[in-house]
């Protein structure tokens, strides 16, 4: 179940294109020269959708705008105390219009994977589809108090079912569902974002989806707040309300604080310190959150 | 192919130039001595033409080193435009020496940097360029690269930029 290897390899075959994409976006190639402004394509979530690390936002991936096809890629490294993530994926960005995507999230139970009796180093896999909408607004220009609005869903499969049965999920596979709206605020440098979330999701979805005892949606927030210090690089923070749904592992809601930098016009880089607050029993799950973008 | 070239070369030999301006009774445009426009059709003159509001204060037009920060900003920006192959065709043909003067007037309106705005409304002076988002943006970097080689901080250019972003509505018709 676990697929350590080529996922190196995808990682590995990424940073090297972004090696290979630099020198090409330093020529501004007429061609590959996406029209977006830098960073206003967000970056990528660990669910593959574009927005700012954790939480979703209304921009749609890639560096094309109203008359074109934008493209974009990504993986992604999450350092815990007891557990490692990577997750990578890729998406599309029609006429700055609709997005489609998909990712791919491994999450590392290492030592835990014994404590639990799933082995040692146990993988937890998921699949997720996700279509976003752009329905209404610009993130950057028209009225400066009306947003970017975007509805998602965001369908996840599980590859673990019988995990997410066994610690009391109801299924394996759920749906979620994404209002979201994003707004530069230029006149104060600052980008807000505000997602209300429809979902059974726990842990994300790795946990599975909703519980014998609750298995109806609920709704949650994510907000997040960016300040741009210069055209390329940007701070911020976010925050992510999660379910509660499984009776045998407490979950809370996620944050972090992230810098992004477009190292190009191409690659942006973001590092963050992330807290994903106590995941199968284990507390203060705390720790560095690594990504990558290439985007076209 | 070739008979069609041969045909148009013997003609060109054959007739005299023709002058279609005088034949379709094609006014030419003639530069202004002084100024070194062209003339335009007449209009309204407001600052109300500029589109936004002035700032308050004289922090802004500070932060843009005054008229002769703004002047320069202005000019740069057209200049590359002008040379910027993403957007080069919407500006070629059009009177470069009225667009610095009159962009010059309305960022200095705007900045509060003492100017009154001459020019034509957003929507009437962009309404057949065709402008597109990433031509928006296009002229936007080149902005923004005008500013920063003014060493304008980039939250006040920011705070410049947030009053041209509502203009998109009627800068983008396509
Ligand atoms: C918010 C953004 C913009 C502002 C504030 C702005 C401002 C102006 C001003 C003040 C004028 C002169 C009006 C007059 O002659 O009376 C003008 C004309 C012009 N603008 Fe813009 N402009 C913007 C966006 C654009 C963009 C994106 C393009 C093309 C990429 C563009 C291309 C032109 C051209 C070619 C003219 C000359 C039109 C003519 O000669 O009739 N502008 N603009």
């Amino acid at each position: 179940m676990d697929q350590p290897l080529p996922l190196r390899g995808l990682l590995a075959g990424l940073a090297f294109s972004c090696v290979l994409a630099s020198p090409a976006a330093a020529q501004e190639s007429a061609l590959l020269d996406g029209g977006k402004l830098l960073l206003t394509n967000g970056v990528a979530t660990i669910e593959g959708t574009s927005g700012g690390g954790l939480a979703t936002w209304a921009t749609i991936s890639g560096r094309e705008t109203d008359v074109g096809v934008g493209l974009s890629a990504h993986g992604t490294i999450i350092e815990l105390p007891d557990y490692g993530w990577t997750s990578y994926g890729l998406s599309v960005g029609l006429f700055d219009r609709v997005e489609l995507s998909y990712a791919r999230q491994n999450f590392d139970t290492r030592d835990v994977g014994t404590a639990l009796g799933l082995g040692e180093g146990y993988m937890l896999n998921q699949d997720v589809f996700a279509a976003t909408l752009r329905i209404a607004g610009d993130v950057v220009y028209g009225n400066p108090l009306v947003p970017q609005i975007a509805a998602g869903v965001q369908h996840k499969r599980s590859s673990d079912t019988p995990v997410a049965l066994a610690v009391g999920a109801a299924n394996g596979q759920g749906t979620d569902f994404t209002l979201s709206a994003t707004k530069l605020f230029l006149s104060h440098s600052v980008l807000v974002n505000t997602t209300a979330r429809l979902t059974k999701a726990n842990q994300g979805g790795l946990l599975g989806f909703g519980s014998a005892g609750e298995n109806s949606y609920s709704l949650q927030f994510e907000g997040s707040v960016a300040y741009q210090l210069s055209r390329r690089a940007v701070i911020g923070a976010e925050y992510r309300t999660k379910p509660d749904n499984l009776a045998i592992a407490r979950e809370g809601d996620w944050w972090d604080l992230f810098a992004a930098y477009a190292v190009t016009k191409n690659l942006t880089v973001t590092a963050a310190y992330v807290d994903l607050g106590s995941i199968a029993t284990f507390d203060n799950q705390r720790g560095g959150f690594l990504s990558a973008q290439l985007a076209f | 192919m070739l008979i069609l070239a041969a045909a148009l070369l013997t003609q060109s030999v054959a007739e005299p130039p023709v002058d279609w301006d005088k034949e379709f009774g094609v006014e030419e445009k003639m530069r202004d001595p002084v100024t070194g426009e062209f003339p335009v059709d007449p209009y309204v003159q407001g600052d109300g033409n500029a589109g936004a509001k002035p700032f308050d204060g004289v922090a802004m037009a500070d932060a843009f080193g005054g008229q002769a920060g703004i002047r320069r900003i202005a000019n740069r920006t057209v200049e590359l435009s002008e040379a910027d192959p993403r957007i080069a065709a919407i500006f070629a043909s059009h009177d470069m020496v009225r667009l610095k003067r009159t962009l010059f007037e309305q960022f200095c309106y705007i900045l509060n940097a003492g100017c009154i705005y001459t020019g034509r409304d957003m929507t009437a002076s962009h309404k057949d360029l065709g402008v597109r988002t990433r031509d928006m943006n296009a002229l936007v970097e080149n902005l923004q690269r005008a500013m920063r080689e003014e060493n304008v901080s980039f939250a006040a250019q920011n705070r410049f930029l947030a009053k041209l972003a509502p203009m998109s509505g009627a800068v983008i018709t396509r």
